[in-house]
């Protein structure tokens, strides 16, 4: 055992039983600086902007549209929400449950801690098959253990089969988007990828999405056919029969699942629905909300091992890695019923501007900001992560388009007021914050509040705009122009042309 | 303590230390989830309606559709989609008729096919358990007979699917309903697809890039 292992083990025994945060041997749940800064380089990027912008409003469009379809979406959502809170409340008797079922029909179970126990447990697995080489069909699970860099360093190499994590993977990027981890770029840029890293492809390749697509069916195909080992997430795990299953569209999926001798599953404890017939609504409601589609190409269930068909060999990693610690927060908890859609990325106006990567985790987007911290704990006043619950402008549009009625924006204002806490020294944030929270309690005082807006007026001067405030409201205007302020209130114009109080 | 015990000691710490003040719903002593959504679609299963709604949604996915009246017909059809076929696999338990105007190699998967044997293979003809008219879907099961192995259905080019009237249901959750959980199950909906360019819907990755189905019944004869 290395030092650094001791002293994990050590504060395991100290902490038995106690809710934990993730382990991130490979900064997956981290970036490397603050929102802040990652989103200012972002910005300055037109074409990551320009293809965002394409792929979002591409997708809201389409989702729209599936959606109005069906009268009875708000009863699916409500329905969502209420299957996952329960299926919280009882987390732990229903894992009991799904593992017994798993076990009966054939499958292997393990558990997993964290990151490291996980990774640890899927290289021992694929090592005692022989095999250099195993096939992934795309799980958020997996990027966030980082299997795959641990499996490199085991010797075996892991092949992405996901068309957009193949991108990623070919040019050595980082996912930023749950359903298309490649979003951030165009076809002309994937085109060039291929054409820099696939070694068999066709020179002459175009920048046609169909011909691209095909480029990577031929590239994956005998690599498929020969699978030894295959490696999967889950969608949603069925706790009273041991179904899994897997929702794609390529048809990656269901070779990955069908074709190798082994399959290993990794799956996060919270993608657990308490009967089959869940099913029913998070079928409906994941397709419409993620690609806008009424129903994606290909889901596969499945439960353990069935003789004379698909891998004869079936084992299942259930993973904590800090599913504990969000569990732990009665509001917080919420997170854990993301079924990972990416709506609320779609709709996300902070979100289209940034892009995935600005997060520094990969999970990005409003959901990412509320899940992150919670997954990985806040670390002192300067963890990164801290930042991310003010990745928002407090919209409302990721609520509104979650299909399982996440209260995304309570929960960004409850982490920013914990992220307020957690500072020693307050930011100049903070006071503004503080500030607009006092002024705005009682109508004497925004009446007051509004009256200083006249000074706003002389700093903005002639131009109309302001471009810079002093501190505390200068952490505002440092990234954005103001708007000077009317010479006018509602309220005052409202008093003079009404003549009321 | 093992992994197991921890990993288990843990959630429940979280699960009574998070829990919400007011339960929610389904948390207390009889667990009720709001399902008042529609636990079945407007139309009737088997149906002209339900059949036309499939049709439509099936299409609209770039499946082709062929209807015929009868069971019958249905070796026809088969026909004219495999036209540019010269074989074809197909599960154990397919019934004879479905192929008996076909005249290009018939392999059935029994014993089982080597992956390498599907490769080379044209196309593959099965049925399906259930089809969904909401969503353009079908279901295979692949404990039936006439369905068979996940892999037959996944690595030859070309699927033809015969669905009977009887099998479409217009809701997911109807569907739901008829399946058998314990078996391995692949819900279908177009030929193998991805919007991982752009967002935009290409069809044709890595399963079959070619869906054809038969739809039998809900017409009278005459009317195909």
């Amino acid at each position: 055992m290395t030092g650094h292992g001791r002293a994990a083990e050590r504060s395991r025994t100290i902490e038995l039983g106690m809710p934990t945060p993730a382990s991130d041997p490979h900064r997956h749940l981290r970036g490397t600086e603050g929102f802040p800064a990652a989103a200012h380089r972002a910005l300055a990027d037109t074409q990551l902007r320009r293809n965002l912008g394409h792929a979002t409003r591409t997708i809201r469009a389409k989702r729209a549209g599936v959606v109005a379809e069906l009268d009875d979406w708000e009863e699916l959502r409500r329905a969502g929400e209420a299957i996952k809170a329960d299926t919280m409340a009882r987390l732990p008797e229903l894992l009991v449950q799904f593992e017994e079922r798993v076990t009966a029909r054939g499958g292997v179970v393990h558990w997993a801690r964290d990151a490291e126990e996980a990774n640890r447990i899927v290289v021992d697995l694929v090592r005692g098959t022989g095999a250099d080489e195993v096939v992934k069909v795309k799980s958020m699970a997996t990027q966030e253990t980082g299997l795959n860099e641990a499996l490199e360093a085991a010797g075996v190499a892991a092949l992405e089969t996901d068309l957009a994590e193949l991108i990623v993977q070919l040019s050595h990027d980082r996912p930023s988007h749950f359903l298309v981890p490649a979003i951030h770029r165009n076809r002309a840029e994937i085109r060039e990828i291929f054409l820099r890293e696939m070694p068999d492809v066709d020179p002459d390749l175009t920048d046609e999405p169909r011909r691209l697509a095909m480029a990577a069916r031929a590239h994956l195909r005998k690599r498929f056919l020969a699978a030894k080992v295959g490696i999967s997430g889950v969608n949603f795990a069925v706790a009273d029969t041991g179904t899994l299953s897997v929702v794609e569209s390529e048809g990656n999926g269901r070779m990955c699942l069908t074709l190798p001798d082994t399959l290993i599953t990794v799956m996060g404890v919270e993608k657990l629905v308490p009967t089959w017939s869940d099913l029913e609504v998070f079928l409906q409601l994941l397709p419409r909300s993620s690609t806008g589609e009424r129903m994606n190409p290909y889901t596969s269930t499945w439960a353990g091992v069935t003789p004379g068909d698909g891998p004869q060999a079936f084992h299942l990693v259930l993973l904590d890695n800090g599913r504990s610690n969000v569990l732990a927060d009665a509001q917080g908890r919420q997170a854990l019923h993301c079924i990972r859609c990416s709506a609320c990325l779609n709709v996300c106006p902070v979100y289209e501007r940034t892009g995935g990567h600005a997060y520094g985790s990969i999970y990005p987007g409003p959901i990412g900001a509320v899940l992150s911290p919670q997954l990985t704990g806040i670390d002192g006043p300067h963890d990164v992560n801290a930042t991310l619950p003010f990745a928002s402008s407090l919209c409302g549009a990721c609520f509104d388009a979650c299909p399982v009625r996440i209260d995304i924006p309570s929960m960004l204002v409850q982490q920013r007021a914990a992220a307020v806490d957690a500072h020693t020294r307050r930011t100049g944030q903070d006071v503004a914050m503080a500030a607009a929270a006092i002024a705005m309690t009682t109508p004497g005082r925004f009446k007051l509040a509004e009256r200083a807006l006249g000074v706003g007026r002389v700093l903005a001067g002639r131009k109309g705009r302001i471009s810079t405030l002093p501190w505390p409201l200068s952490g505002w205007s440092n990234a954005r122009d103001l708007p000077a302020p009317p010479a006018e209130t509602f309220r005052q114009w409202w008093a003079r042309t009404h003549g009321g109080t | 303590m093992g992994a197991r015990d921890e990993v288990l000691a843990r959630l429940r710490t979280a699960r009574d230390a998070g829990a919400p003040a007011t339960p929610p719903i389904g948390v207390l002593s009889d667990p009720v989830v709001p399902r008042t959504y529609r636990s079945a679609g407007r139309f009737a299963p088997g149906g002209e309606q339900v059949l036309a709604r499939l049709d439509e949604t099936l299409t609209d996915y770039r499946a082709t559709v062929t209807r015929v009246p009868t069971e019958d017909d249905v070796a026809a059809a088969v026909r004219a989609f495999l036209r540019t076929a010269g074989s074809v696999v197909v599960p154990p338990g397919l019934p004879e008729g479905w192929l008996a105007a076909f005249d290009g190699a018939v392999r059935r998967d029994e014993p089982a096919c080597t992956v390498d044997e599907l490769d080379h293979v044209d196309a593959v003809v099965t049925g399906a358990a259930v089809a969904i008219a909401d969503t353009g879907t079908f279901v295979l099961d692949s404990g039936a007979p006439d369905q068979g192995r996940r892999v037959i259905t996944l690595v030859p080019d070309h699927h033809v699917c015969v669905i009977r009237a009887a099998d479409v249901v217009a809701s997911v959750p109807e569907a739901i309903a008829r399946l058998d959980p314990t078996r391995p199950l692949t819900f279908v909906s177009g030929p193998s697809a991805t919007s991982d360019i752009e967002l935009d819907r290409v069809e044709g990755v890595h399963g079959p890039r070619r869906l054809d189905v038969v739809l039998v019944g809900g017409l009278r004869p005459g009317e195909q």
